[in-house]
């Protein structure tokens, strides 16, 4: 026979207004296994559970009843106190007489709430005498980080994580760590030059003894659980040995072919043997093999030819690598929306129409105009530019339906930097709202248009054209109710931000969610924002969605806490509250394995002594299993059964009513 | 111009017909103008397509009525075509025509149009033009 | 010879009956024939924009009923009609309560059997471009051609779907075909004033004049369109504004590179003829 405690909280008045506590507290006593009752104003707070836990020395409890609010808030705090107490914390019950009971009735004369308290907490002294002691599983946690993206997300977060003396991986599909942030010109709302700021962020990086650099490289495979994922990387040829390249440049310096530069956004060539940027990190330069005329004619190789210290290797293949880690960062960016969106606005046709990474490199010093704002028709300097905001955004017709945040501060940059290089340019901004919510951002938008002449005209752009060498804008200012016709030289659109094309794949490999636009989903939007539903997998930056620079290096630091969080002990304690599969039953349908949103159930093989697999089973990973009761209902054969949920304790607690 | 906003203005009868009518929902306009921006013809118009609707979220129907927006709308679509949200502002002066002429008073007589146009212009020209302007 | 049934509409009949005759020649001379419904009525000219305005379907409907009766497909030449006709079609595909309404006001009933296809379609999807330069005899060469869209042929653009709404090249493509250098405009897909041309003809002046100085100052000789009010609206503001480019359908342009007697296309209709300019390029 059980010897159960029950307490029922008031809660001040949340509860007492309308549960007759006292009652219910008699009521339990008459339940057999019940062996002591009581109700109090506070159950949670410290004599509360002191209260508790003389009970339990006092009357030799070997289980306890909360009745009190959602478990949600005082699950640990009771379990805990039971745990000091000596009883073992899955022996201890909430029921939720609060949020499902006291809150939703109304009537002050305590009849309903009251009933219903009862049935309650009686259902739940009937699942408790079901309970089996449990215990917290232990996982051991291999201590490196993954970190997928190497933009300024990725390497806050490899810094971070490195800084805590934890080794890091960081893989990038790139040539050069960097990502979209080494593009920029100046960043708002401090104006300081983007590059002046990342570059030691990325040289560190490179320098760092816990960081291992592995760019040109992608992830193609993710097996494991937290603490122990296998990530199979494929690290592409660069057809240059990293060991011997000095980057000294001779081989880009004679390589006589040229391609559009993507660093640049085809505002500039790169040759085929090339570094996307002057400052790229690592300084090693990789072949593009698809327009390489010695890799696909054999004819050529001025490059090895050139090269001192004989790092040319046409030879070299791609590398597949697997590598252990515990935790695993993403941060894999986003894309500005493609140009052929923009039928009305000429984009792709009008030259001297450009989005708004364009412009960055056009203004930027070490871009192609050496800083200067000259349009790329005819290499003149505009004397005027048209800004189109929301180009995409917000146009749940044709583009995306969510705003893109950061687009209303660059362009008010835009028109900035353009006014301190063009001193008598006019710029123009169409815009639909200004949305300048953080630390000095509306007082910078207000700069532009009070000190630098920025004309902002409230009002969508319906299409531009070319006329006489100029590029005309025919739009609507709603606040004067007019049309307006602008003759600009140049037009900047800032088009929307879009995840990375196949992030969607990525996801999948991961066990992560995305939304409709494929951006990752965090695990609570408030609560977990850098968390995924997948343990040990956390986000950060732009791949989740339309965010600045300052948001992505605090939701990069953000995911490091976390990594150094899982990586603090050996060992990772997981609620024993997992899936449990009778070996007898299963009947290896393999319908959980379908089910299981995390991937947490293997197929496993019994075999006898010669090694004849006689029999197979499903088994799940206590590592990954998160308890969401998704196999139960699924499995035919009534096989599998949820600690602190099994059916009967279920049935129990209903039968009980 | 000052404009007292209540609840059944916004609501009104005449405002939900012409919603009916003409099968838009005015509160998926958030205003951008674009509609306006690329009108060929909102330059001729007293209240130009995105201010037409504008005067409708705000139940001031008879605005709407009185302006010539709705004559000189020649259904286009460019305005349509264009809308980030999907909202036709043909279709709504279209509503307003169609409720103007539902009460059986024209537009346009035939005895006014010049015998020239009659004489020579395409068949379509007429038909349309007494669809849209005659009851 | 494949046959496609072939809805006329009253335009084409009187007044523009050029439009009609150099497409049903030219037809021919590509290997196909476009076959005039038995029996047809007026489409009505404008798709009714209200959507509880079901009488305005029921003339489209009767067009697509007797279509039903010839084949499976309709294909049409003026934009106008075939903006009527297809999205009546689409509406009476997709909502099957306003079909069998519309049913009941007619003798003969609609099913929704019918796809409703341009003659340019039909030219670039069933015929193909290719083989419509292997009939070509007297290439275009040389001559700037500027395509005319207007509203019709292109919008709405999801029930019309005939090419990019905003960056069609159906026409000129067909223009290449005929070995003639299609001239690409800014205002080519912009409103010519339409049936505004009845009561507010400064509008029409207005918007059709930028139609014209927006081919013409991008090198244009010839503007050709599909649809007769467009026709109509720009060849009468060209009158008055002392320009002279002709404008003229594309089916004529298409009958002369396909060798077809330059008399038999109707060229003295039109107030500017381009026989002149073709002679100068000694290409007749």
């Amino acid at each position: 026979m059980s010897r159960i405690g029950v307490f029922i909280c008031q809660c001040g008045t949340n509860i007492a207004d309308t549960v007759d506590t006292e009652k219910v507290a008699e009521e339990m006593k008459k339940i057999p296994g019940v062996v002591h009752t009581q109700d109090y104003k506070f159950m949670c707070s410290s004599p509360g559970q002191k209260m508790l836990k003389e009970a339990v020395k006092k009357h030799r409890l070997d289980g306890m009843i909360v009745s009190a609010c959602s478990p949600h808030m005082h699950e640990k705090t009771f379990r805990r106190a039971c745990e000091s107490a000596g009883i073992n914390p899955y022996m201890c019950e909430i029921a939720n007489i609060r949020e499902q009971c006291s809150w939703v009735h109304h009537d002050k004369t305590k009849e309903t709430g009251t009933v219903k308290s009862l049935d309650l907490t009686r259902m739940t002294i009937e699942r408790l005498k079901k309970n089996q002691p449990l215990k917290p599983n232990k996982i051991p946690v291999n201590k490196r980080a993954l970190i997928i993206g190497g933009g300024i997300a990725g390497i806050q977060a490899a810094l971070d994580i490195a800084d805590g003396g934890r080794e890091v991986l960081l893989v990038e599909k790139t040539p050069s760590i960097g990502g979209n942030m080494a593009k920029l010109s100046e960043t708002f709302p401090t104006m300081d030059c983007s590059q002046c700021i990342l570059t030691p962020k990325m040289v560190e990086a490179e320098l760092h003894e816990n960081i291992t650099l592995m760019t040109y490289s992608e992830v193609e495979k993710i097996e494991g659980f937290i603490g122990n994922f296998r990530v199979t990387i494929r690290k592409k040829a660069r057809y240059v040995n990293e060991e011997l390249c000095t980057g000294c440049g001779d081989c880009w310096d004679k390589c006589p072919f040229k391609q559009d530069s993507e660093f640049e956004h085809g505002l500039k060539k790169r040759k085929v043997i090339y570094t996307p940027f002057p400052q790229s990190v690592p300084n090693i330069p990789v072949i593009d093999a698809p327009n390489c005329a010695m890799l696909q004619k054999g004819k050529c190789g001025v490059c090895a030819k050139v090269c001192g210290p004989k790092a040319v290797d046409f030879e070299q293949k791609d590398i597949v690598v697997e590598e252990k880690v515990g935790a695993i960062v993403v941060a894999t960016g986003y894309d500005l929306m493609p140009n052929e969106h923009f039928g009305e606005y000429g984009y792709g046709r009008i030259k001297d129409v450009i989005n708004g990474l364009q412009f960055e490199r056009l203004a930027s010093s070490s871009g192609p105009t050496g800083g200067k704002i000259l349009r790329p028709s005819d290499g003149k300097e505009p004397q005027s530019i048209v800004f189109i905001q929301c180009a995409g955004s917000r146009d749940e017709k044709k583009g995306v339906s969510y705003c893109s945040k950061i687009c209303c501060m660059y362009t008010a940059k835009h028109t900035m930097l353009y006014r301190h290089k063009v001193h008598d340019g006019q710029s123009y901004v169409f815009y639909m709202d200004i949305r300048s919510g953080g630390k000095r951002y509306e007082e910078f938008v207000r700069g532009a248009i009070e000190k630098d002449g920025a004309m902002y005209l409230r009002g969508r752009v319906s299409r531009v054209y070319e006329k006489d060498g100029k590029v005309i804008v025919q739009g609507a200012d709603t606040l004067s109710d007019s049309q307006v016709e602008i003759e600009a030289d140049m037009v900047v659109l800032a088009t929307a931000l879009v995840s990375r094309p196949g992030a969607d794949t990525l996801a999948q490999k991961l066990g992560i969610g995305y939304d409709k636009h494929k951006f990752y989903n965090e695990y609570h939007p408030k609560l977990k924002p850098v968390e995924t539903v997948t343990a040990g997998i956390f986000l950060a930056g732009t791949c989740l969605g339309p965010m600045d620079v300052p948001e992505s290096v605090a939701q990069g630091s953000a995911a490091a806490s976390k990594v150094l969080v899982l990586t603090s002990s050996d060992e990772m304690i997981k609620d024993p509250t997992t899936a449990i599969v009778n070996d007898f039953t299963c009947n290896a349908c393999w319908d959980c394995v379908v089910a299981c949103p995390y991937s947490a159930i293997e197929k496993t093989d019994i075999k006898d002594r010669e090694g004849n697999v006689i029999r197979r089973l499903a088994h799940v990973n206590d590592g990954v299993c998160t308890g969401c009761g998704t196999c139960v209902a699924a499995c035919r054969s009534k096989a599998i059964d949820l600690k602190g949920y099994t059916d009967e304790q279920v049935y129990a607690a209903i039968n009980a009513f | 111009m000052k404009i007292k906003l209540s609840k059944s203005d916004i609501d009104g009868a005449l405002v939900t017909q012409i919603s009916k009518v003409s099968g838009e929902d005015f509160k998926q306009c958030y205003q951008c103008g674009n509609c306006s921006g690329g009108c060929p013809v909102s330059y001729a118009m007293d209240i130009p397509p995105s201010q037409i609707i504008r005067f409708l979220q705000l139940g001031r129907f008879e605005l709407v009525m009185e302006a010539n927006s709705m004559w000189v709308c020649v259904g286009c679509l460019q305005c349509y075509s264009r809308c980030p949200k999907g909202v036709s502002a043909a279709n709504i002066l279209e509503a307003a025509r169609q409720l103007s002429l539902r009460k059986g008073t024209d537009h346009e007589r035939i005895e006014d149009l010049p015998v020239s146009f009659l004489k020579t212009a395409p068949q379509q020209a007429i038909v349309c033009g007494f669809r849209k302007f005659v009851s | 010879m494949l046959k496609i049934p072939y809805y006329p509409g009253c335009t084409l009949s009187t007044v523009a009956k050029e439009f009609d005759t150099s497409a049903k020649d030219s037809a021919i001379k590509m290997g196909f024939e476009i076959e005039d419904l038995p029996q047809w009525n007026c489409c009505g000219a404008t798709f009714p924009l209200t959507p509880d305005n079901i009488m305005g379907l029921t003339a489209p409907a009767k067009v697509l009923a007797g279509a039903e009766k010839a084949g499976d497909t309709l294909t049409t030449l003026c934009s106008v009609c075939y903006n009527v006709l297809k999205r009546t079609n689409r509406v009476l595909k997709d909502d099957k309560e306003k079909l069998s309404t519309v049913n009941e006001f007619m003798e003969e009933e609609y099913a929704g059997g019918v796809e409703v296809t341009h003659y340019l379609e039909v030219l670039r999807d069933q015929i193909g471009f290719t083989k419509v330069t292997e009939a070509v005899s007297r290439p275009l060469k040389g001559v700037k051609t500027a395509a005319y869209y207007g509203c019709m042929l292109l919008r709405p653009f999801e029930d019309m779907g005939i090419d990019r709404a905003e960056a069609p090249t159906i026409m000129e493509d067909l223009l290449k075909a005929l070995g003639a250098t299609p001239v690409f405009f800014p205002d080519r897909v912009e409103c010519c004033g339409a049936h505004l041309a009845m009561d507010k003809p400064d509008i029409v002046s207005k918007l059709s004049g930028n139609v014209i100085d927006s081919a013409a100052r991008e090198g244009a000789e010839i503007i050709v369109t599909s649809c007769p009010l467009c026709q109509y609206n720009l060849e009468n503001t060209q009158a008055e504004s002392g320009s002279a480019l002709p404008i003229v359908y594309f089916t004529q342009i298409l009958g002369l590179a396909l060798g077809q007697d330059e008399k038999t296309l109707g060229f003295e209709k039109n107030k500017f003829s381009p026989l002149a300019l073709l002679r100068y390029k000694e290409l007749l």
